[in-house]
């Protein structure tokens, strides 16, 4: 291993910039003549819209242009579209209400997009929202899924008069059935998956820019998948061809999922510019982040186990609500359905499956992906499962999971998913020991003597990432292929550029993807630049969520990499005067085999541009080359996490008192920034677990609409990890990548919940579990430990 | 932030002519609450009268028997001052623990104690300690001084100048964040000052800050968190909401006040 190679934990190069405040977001982003839009949005939750007066507004200093949804109808917008086609259990089509940038006679969520107003400045642009009179019907909300599926709810569309989008299933009712039918034992258990608010530390803004001259289109934008937001912006709203449609997406502040879709604002801006003849700018204050960023989460799961005498797993059967919020956003479909329920057999040898989801519309904020994405509604069902059927068949929750580890890859689940590699044993083992597993009896009597309740929680997520082959989740529904793509430009004096349609928002891809390229070419990583997330540099490409960027990407990468070297392998041929088979390339030289002839990888670069060398006929100047890589299967990165806290009954104060992660991620480019991935995502999971919950009341106002009310995890809310790898490598990637992202997001929930069960010695106690909760649920406890 | 005149006086005196002259003015002291309500524009007074320049208005003087502290001292000021970290050590420690570093570095104990935010520390110090509220026109006993929630017996173009607290023999504060926010749920001070205890309690109340008769009675008795075993506080009167309802305040003022006892010197 080299110091700057695979494998090594180089520092991130993309750190000063960020650290320095240099970094170059959408927001610094400033275009001459610009105009700034705000918008105006519904203060209901529920109402149709009966008139909207903005001529108060359009006299206002500075106002160059109210909009509404009108407007946008007029010039031929279409709606935003959801990308992904669920069928019912019946064959039927889900049923998708439209979705206007603008609100077109009604609005379905406080946050809602009713007008936008274009001023020269911010300023102005807000005092005159504050001046359109808009006269509503208001309409009774419904933001509770049992309630909206009930007759005679509020109707959210009409397209779905029970509020039902889908009626969903995959996997086998009757083999299921069959094995309930002889089990030992049933576990049942009703879980609620809380909602959650992205809160990425950027807000989402966007710049759109019509040139006149060229009659096109630029647009700045916060996006995880800049060309998947050209294509939608192109192909299904119709704001341009995409020819004349440049998306950018600078460096980006952070995503978790909630800047993959394409939203309203960006919508608006660029379609106003050309309207306005100016570039129109709007960034998101924290406020407009919380009510009109997807949310994610927001299930109402019941679920069941049964088990044979031997506490082996026969059967699982899952039955579950997932709140979709008021319109379906971009990939709103397929979170609880393909994303969720294709993971339910956990690690677990579970020979039937059957799964159903409703996904309801409710009167909320669209709800779409977040960090994991469905993996982590899975992984909750069955880890609080597992842990639950294990106590209550006595046994210790290690070994009941031991008991049903899948052990023999490649191993076929019931739902869709087919293992390719993994030692789940081996995970289990290495982090019992380093959590000390064995000697948590003798903390918890400590604690106690303190008058503290320690609890210690397991949870063996896996996920399904490096997502994935085009044409199998184009057979599930999906709308796109999920290849990825990479350009690889080695410039003559040898330095190289990488063009990649992965997108860096946080995820250190300008050290990594240069650390690939360095360990095969031999150069230097400053010698590397990674470009990205710009249409008009970078060839078609799909972007960056579900732990994709290394699996998928650097595939492609790797890729483009073995043509650069076939290429300059003929170049150094010609070079050394040696035939091309007689060539050998090593720690950047080519050389002829058996002789100490050699030219570096630099002279080579250089002489494949000037051409001297060889007939330009026989071999094509250049060097650069570009590649698509499409998976054949999905990614199994799995592992371990184990959570150990003790409880304050007096005041339900939690405190995590170690944390042990153990993860199977393949192989890894650099441990330190997959070290930096894995404690972003289990404070992630802390959050979800301890702290964050999205609360609207019942006219639909979101309670938690600001950093008052809605807990983010914070430095002290988290411990110190025990960070442990295990290593399988990954046999559907040239590079044995899994990926590594969304790992700890996915595995932390259950851990923390199966502590506080633990401690707590009931079941009974919500996500999320705030002192006010807990303090609630250890109320039983304290009686009970009273009358022993 | 709506547009509005901006003054800034440079002693008390001037200030508070100044803004008994002008229309709907308001002081502003360290901003801490004033601006981000201004910001997300749901306040919008035609004056500010900004007090930063007043330096009249800053510094504490520890006496025997008493300790005055301007009304323009920032939280930061308190709890670092040795004087009083000898004199009254829980003060010091209340100011340490309002909001964060940001926080106390502008905010100020004028600004809080004006404002009467419910969730807010210092209106428990200056109850439980039986503070008097100086101000351009009068001397205002604790007791009368706090109203409600965000109301004060402070009349317009009135502008507190000091807080004279007396020296208890033993004083704590102990308070329960809201996890979100990191205003108290709960905070309780306890003071004893010879025989009397006198406990305050804010963040619970639905009508501010507030005095608990009965933990009162329970440390007059014996001045030990074990006089507090089993003393239940009633949850009528308290706030609800989805951070903590009634009940579970009523019992983190017990907890609270324990705490507080127990930390008290």
């Amino acid at each position: 291993m080299s110091m700057s190679g695979i494998g090594a934990p180089v520092r991130r190069k993309e750190d000063f910039r960020f650290i320095t405040g240099k970094g170059h977001y959408t927001d610094d982003i400033n275009r001459p003549g610009q105009a700034h839009a705000v918008f105006l949005r519904s203060p209901h939750a529920h109402a149709t819209i009966n008139r909207i007066d903005a001529s108060a507004a359009l006299k206002m200093p500075g106002v160059l242009a109210v909009f509404t949804g009108d407007d946008l109808a007029a010039d031929k917008v279409g709606g935003l579209i959801c990308g992904w086609m669920i069928h019912s259990k019946d064959g039927s089509p889900m049923k998708a209400g439209a979705h206007p940038a603008l609100a077109q006679g009604k609005v379905r969520y406080v946050g809602d997009h009713v007008a936008v107003v274009i001023a020269d400045t911010y300023a102005q642009a807000r005092e005159a929202a504050e001046k359109i009179v808009v006269d509503y019907t208001v309409l009774p909300a419904v933001t509770d899924m049992n309630a909206a599926v009930k007759p005679g709810a509020p109707v959210v569309h009409d397209v779905a008069s029970d509020n039902t989008v889908y009626n969903w299933h995959l996997g086998d009712k009757a083999a299921t059935d069959a094995a309930f039918a002889k089990a030992k034992h049933v576990t049942k258990l009703d879980i609620v998956n809380n909602r959650l608010v992205p809160n990425a530390m950027e807000p989402r803004a966007a710049v759109g820019d019509y040139d006149f001259g060229a009659d096109s289109f630029t647009l700045y934008t916060t996006s995880q998948n800049p060309h998947v937001a050209r294509l939608v912006l192109s192909a299904f709203i119709g704001i341009a061809p995409e020819h004349k449609l440049r998306v950018i997406a600078p460096d980006v502040g952070g995503g978790f999922g909630s800047k993959i879709f394409i939203y309203a604002e960006e919508t608006v801006c660029v379609w106003a510019s050309k309207k306005v003849g100016r570039p129109v700018k709007w960034t998101a204050d924290r406020t407009e982040a919380f009510l009109a960023d997807a949310h994610g989460r927001d299930h109402i799961t019941h679920a069941e186990l049964a088990l044979d005498d031997k506490g082996k797993i026969l059967g699982l059967r899952v039955n579950t609500k997932a709140n979709l919020g008021a319109y379906l956003s971009t990939f709103s479909s397929s979170v609880p359905t393909y994303l969720y329920a294709p993971l339910l057999s956990g690690q677990y040898d579970i020979p039937a499956i059957y799964a159903e989801v409703d996904g309801i519309y409710t009167t909320t904020a669209p709800v779409d992906a977040y960090r994991g994405a469905g993996r982590p509604e899975a992984t909750f069902v069955v880890e609080r499962l597992m842990e639950v059927a294990a106590r209550e068949i006595g046994v210790d929750p290690a070994q009941f999971r031991k008991k049903n580890f899948v052990t023999k890859f490649p191993h076929q689940t019931p739902v869709i998913m087919c293992y390719d590699a993994g030692d789940y044993n081996a995970s289990l083992e290495k982090a019992l020991e380093m959590a000390d597993y064995k000697n948590v009896g003798k903390r918890k009597r400590e604690s106690a003597k303190k008058g503290l309740l320690r609890g210690v929680g397991i949870s063996a997520y896996i996920e399904a990432c490096g997502i994935a082959p085009s044409a199998a989740v184009g057979s599930l529904g999906a709308g796109v292929g999920l290849w990825e793509s990479a350009e690889v430009r080695v410039n003559p004096i040898g330095t190289v550029e990488i063009l990649t349609g992965s997108h860096s928002h946080g995820q250190g891809h300008e050290t990594t993807f240069a650390q690939l390229v360095s360990s095969r070419l031999g150069v230097p990583i400053d010698n590397v630049s990674i470009v990205h997330g710009d249409t008009d540099k970078v060839q078609m490409g799909m972007g960056t969520y579900g732990s994709r960027s290394g699996a998928v990407g650097m595939s492609a990468i790797v890729k483009a990499l073995d043509k650069i070297e076939a290429k300059a392998k003929k170049v150094a041929a010609y070079v050394l005067e040696a035939s091309d088979a007689d060539i050998e390339f090593k720690d950047g030289k080519f050389s002829v085999k058996g002789t100490d002839k050699s030219v570096d990888f630099p002279s080579v670069a250089l002489q494949a541009y000037i051409a001297h060398k060889f007939n330009g006929q026989d071999l094509e100047p250049g060097l650069k080359e570009s590649a698509f890589w499409d998976p054949t299967n999905f990614t199994f990165p799995a592992g371990v996490h184990i959570c150990e806290l003790e409880i304050d009954p007096q005041t339900g104060v939690t405190r995590i008192d170690r944390w042990t992660a153990v993860d199977d991620f393949g192989e890894i480019i650099n441990p330190m920034i997959v070290e930096g991935q894995v404690h972003g995502g289990i404070a992630q999971g802390i959050g979800q677990a301890l702290c964050e919950g999205a609360v609207y009341n019942k006219d639909g106002q979101l309670l938690t609409a600001s950093y008052m009310d809605y807990t983010m995890p914070r430095a002290d809310d988290v411990p110190s990890y025990n960070v442990g790898m295990t290593q399988t490598r990954c046999p559907s990637n040239p590079l044995g990548i899994k990926g590594c992202g969304e790992a700890g997001a996915i595995a932390a929930p259950p851990a923390v919940v199966n502590a506080l069960t633990d401690a707590l010695g009931h079941e009974n106690v919500p996500m999320p579990a705030t002192p006010h909760a807990v303090w609630r649920a250890a109320q039983s406890t304290i009686a009970k430990q009273a009358a022993e | 932030m709506y547009p509005f005149t901006y003054h800034q006086p440079e002693n008390a005196r001037k200030a508070a002519t100044v803004a008994g002259k002008l229309e709907d003015a308001k002081f502003l002291a360290g901003g801490m609450t004033l601006l981000p309500t201004m910001k997300q524009r749901l306040a919008s007074p035609a004056n500010l009268v900004d007090l930063a320049k007043c330096d009249d208005l800053r510094g504490i003087e520890v006496a025997a028997r008493s300790v005055t502290i301007g009304a323009m001292t920032r939280h930061v000021d308190v709890a670092n001052s040795k004087e009083l970290q000898e004199a009254i050590p829980a003060l010091a420690d209340l100011a340490g623990m309002i909001g964060d570093p940001a926080v106390r570095n502008r905010g100020t104990i004028g600004g809080s104690l004006a404002n009467n935010d419910p969730a807010a520390d210092y209106p428990a110090a200056a109850l439980a300690l039986g503070a008097t509220i100086v101000t351009n026109k009068r001397k205002i006993e604790a007791e009368q001084y706090f109203t409600g929630l965000f109301e004060t017996a402070l009349e317009d173009g009135e502008v507190i100048t000091k807080v004279v607290f007396p020296i208890p023999a033993k004083a704590g504060y102990e308070k329960f964040r809201n996890p979100a926010s990191r205003y108290a749920i709960v905070g309780v001070f306890v003071a004893k000052k010879g025989s009397e205890v006198r406990v305050a309690v804010t963040g619970a109340g639905s009508s501010g800050v507030f005095r608990a008769t009965k933990i009162e009675a329970a440390l007059t008795a014996k001045f030990s968190s074990k006089s507090l075993e089993g003393v239940k506080m009633p949850a009528e009167g308290l706030n609800s909401d989805i951070h903590a309802d009634a009940e579970y305040r009523a019992h983190l003022i017990t907890v609270m006040a324990k705490r507080a006892t127990d930390k008290a010197k």
